[in-house]
């Protein structure tokens, strides 16, 4: 997979030494100064959002102990999927990046976190928070770049085996938990040697272990509760839960890397260990998802991709807050400011894992450096926007 | 039946849900309301606490230690306990002086109010009367290390065992004594106990050993418990190890030694115990914490290596470190540090 050469066309060859030493250091500034703001109103929100998530989650399962009556099915399957996205995306995800660990709170801490999906909490922050953020699309040492299993990006070698990626993509969407579970084993890892047996045999007891839990969960011990009259169709909802669940978040998480601007990266260029570096290649390996407030929510604000993979242990409530000062970076140095609306990121993930399926392609078209665009036709990009009053100033401004 | 609960939860505990009821239902961890703050002095307060669960009691001079958050953070001191192991109403309380440059006892003092709620951690300390009762006692305090002092008589005063038990506290003046008027009045109804009091407003003329020797000539023979700041500590300290009997001195730091005064960019380094891999290690002011226990032969968890990815965190127990991005010096105990960007400030111990 390494010897693919490197893409001079990509903006780290365009910076000289000291654009990037300036870069690291504004990039670090906004970081200390975000996290020495952080205080009672993030605290309240992360604290607030947690118990709605067990509220919605407790209502739901309540709501489905009726599911044998099809409006109770409807309202119940709607409110588990939502807790459950919520309960992955905005709480699970961040609090064990350790976006939280400032509180000092030891249950909502990244060493004590445990979310509700196959995963491991420790197998996911080794294959997550380090390898993929550490080396983010290097092609070769970043095991999401496809995941070792898709091709996602044309540097990568082709087998004829990537000829079915199509089918199993639709399979990944639906059981991605499953997908990642199996992937945080590192198969890499595994094959080279690097991880010793012992723990290879640990990392499939604990998914066992977390397997069985969750199975006995949703599929025995609610369905359970439902009584012999109601039991297939409590089954049959939390199933949908979880498929909804698994769909939504494969496509949001697909949507960071994956769409036609994020770059990928050759080992050479991810060897480059200055901090302003890391940065420009954390910057233009993501993708944003243009959307409103409800949308940015709903993906645990990795719809702020770009400003998650800048600063993994800020708290996810506080992207939307700096990412106009990263716009402002990348347009002083020329740099992209990779996003779009969720229809054309997505389109474009789809489009590049049918066309990758076969052997050959080119990298596709990046986008221009950033410019800020004058406010009367600054757009979202007709995705749904939440803010409905700034949605209808925009518009009225756009009138002669 | 817990188990089932849990099966439902799952990978929550039912507590978690619990817990969206009332705060005080949780049996996680010990959790408290303040019901009453009374002020003592001026600027002392106590603060009087209902646990989340039974009191299951202390030794009169323990400290306990108590976290309250302050701004979105989570923050723990430990406090001497002033109130009756036997409270009938199971209630506790401790006593806090106002430290205008502190960040918990301004909070207790000024801002904390009926029905907040506070964390309660272990009860700790060594600092206790011994069994079976020595027949001559020596108290010696100063300021608020009065607090341990306090629980102590009290408790010998109401088990009648007051024997021979002198007194001396030191404070500013006759209204910043800390439980002063009890005392006084302890002291005019009672035979065996006898209190005198030191004011002084400044160092030229604090209680020494020469003060202490006119006072109380047979200080030898007495055990004697005393509480004050460090530099009383250490000066009474070195006088016993000199010319009495050191085993019989029982000393309480009221303020944690915190090694180096006055900020320095690069700090001295220390020993480093890893508790659970049972791995000590030595490292000088630069080198991080995981690297110093890679070298001394731990397998750490690590990540990034570079303050981002938080794989590496572990629970510091014991010591403070020093944040080698920043400089600053941190660390209470049982909070979660990165050890890959923190190095000990004397010695650490860490659960990992």
């Amino acid at each position: 997979m390494t010897g693919a050469p490197a893409d001079m066309e990509n903006p780290l060859h365009r910076l000289t030494d000291e654009q990037i030493d300036e870069i690291g250091k504004e990039f670090q500034a906004i970081h200390d100064e975000v996290y020495e703001d952080l205080g009672e109103r993030d605290a309240v929100y992360i604290r607030s959002i947690i118990q709605f998530h067990r509220r919605l989650a407790a209502l739901s399962r309540v709501v489905l102990m009726a599911s044998r009556y099809k409006p109770a099915w409807v309202l119940g399957t709607a409110g588990l999927s939502t807790a459950k996205i919520i309960e992955n995306m905005e709480i699970g995800h961040n609090v064990m990046h350790g976006q939280w660990d400032w509180m000092n709170d030891p249950y909502i801490h990244s060493s004590t976190w445990d979310w509700d999906t196959a995963s491991p909490a420790s197998a996911w922050k080794h294959s997550h928070n380090y390898v993929h953020h550490t080396f983010t699309n290097v092609v070769g040492k970043d095991h999401d770049v496809g995941y070792e299993i898709m091709r996602v990006d044309p540097s990568q070698k082709w087998y004829p085996h990537y000829l079915l990626q199509p089918f199993y993509n639709v399979l990944l969407m639906a059981f991605f938990e499953w997908g990642v579970a199996v992937h945080d084993l590192d198969f890499e890892a595994i094959r080279t040697g690097k991880k010793p047996k012992s723990q290879v045999k640990d990392e499939l007891k604990e998914i066992g272990r977390k397997a069985r839990r969750q199975i006995v969960k949703d599929y025995i011990a609610f369905p359970a509760l439902s009584g012999p009259k109601g039991w297939k169709a409590t089954l049959a909802a939390n199933f949908t839960a979880n498929i909804v669940r698994n769909v939504w978040s494969n496509a949001i998480i697909f949507c960071g890397h994956f769409p036609d601007q994020a770059y990928t990266f050759t080992e050479e260029e991810g060897a480059d260990d200055r901090p302003g570096a890391w940065y420009v290649r954390q910057l233009i390996g993501a993708a944003n998802i243009d959307g409103g407030p409800f949308f940015h929510f709903m993906s645990g604000n990795l719809s702020f991709q770009v400003e998650h993979h800048l600063y993994p242990d800020l708290p996810s409530s506080r992207y939307q807050e700096i990412a106009p000062r990263v716009k402002d970076i990348c347009e002083r140095y020329g740099l992209p400011y990779n996003t779009g609306p969720f229809r054309r990121q997505w389109g474009s993930v789809q489009r590049t894992l049918v066309r990758l399926a076969f052997p050959g392609g080119k990298p596709r078209k990046k986008a221009p450096p950033y410019e800020a665009p004058a406010p009367a036709v600054e757009g979202n990009g007709g995705a749904p926007d939440g803010n409905g009053r700034a949605t209808t100033e925009r518009v009225l401004a756009s009138f002669p | 039946m817990l188990a089932a609960a849990r099966a439902l939860t799952t990978p929550l505990l039912p507590d978690d849900y619990i817990e969206l009821m009332n705060p005080m239902w949780t049996t996680r961890e010990l959790r408290g309301e303040i019901v009453d703050i009374r002020p003592e002095t001026e600027d002392t307060s106590t603060i009087v606490i209902r646990p989340s669960a039974k009191w299951l009691g202390h030794w009169p001079g323990q400290y306990l230690r108590i976290g309250v958050e302050i701004d979105g953070r989570r923050h723990w001191r430990a406090y001497s306990l002033t109130s009756d192991p036997n409270h009938p109403d199971g209630l506790i309380s401790v006593t806090v002086k106002h430290v205008p440059e502190g960040k918990l006892s301004p909070y207790f003092t000024r801002k904390a109010e009926i029905g907040t709620m506070v964390f309660l951690g272990g009860v700790e300390g060594e600092f206790r009367l011994p069994y079976p009762r020595p027949e001559k006692l020596l108290f010696i305090s100063a300021g608020s290390g009065i607090t341990p002092v306090w629980a102590m008589l009290r408790d010998l005063a109401e088990s009648g065992a007051l024997g021979d038990a002198k007194h001396v506290h030191c404070c500013t003046g006759p209204d910043d004594f800390i439980f002063g008027e009890t005392l006084r009045a302890l002291c005019e109804g009672t035979d065996g106990y006898d209190l005198s009091e030191h004011h002084s407003k400044d160092e030229s003329d604090h209680f020494t050993t020469d003060h202490l020797e006119q006072l109380v000539p047979d200080w030898r023979e007495r055990e004697t418990f005393l509480s004050g700041p460090p530099a009383m500590i250490d000066a009474f300290k070195e006088h016993w190890e000199e010319e009495g009997d050191p085993d019989r001195l029982h000393l309480e730091r009221f303020q944690p030694v915190i090694g180096g005064e006055g900020a320095k960019a690069v700090g001295e380094g220390g020993t480093v115990r890893f508790r659970v891999t049972e791995v000590e290690g030595e490292c000088d002011g630069k080198t991080p914490i995981l690297e110093c226990g890679e070298n001394a032969g731990a397998k750490l968890p690590f990540g990034c290596r570079m303050g981002i990815c938080h794989t590496c965190v572990g629970k510091l127990e014991h010591g403070q470190v020093r944040d080698l991005r920043t400089g600053e010096v941190h660390g209470e105990g049982g909070q979660m540090i990165r050890t890959c960007v923190n190095a000990p400030e004397g010695h650490v111990e860490i659960a990992l």
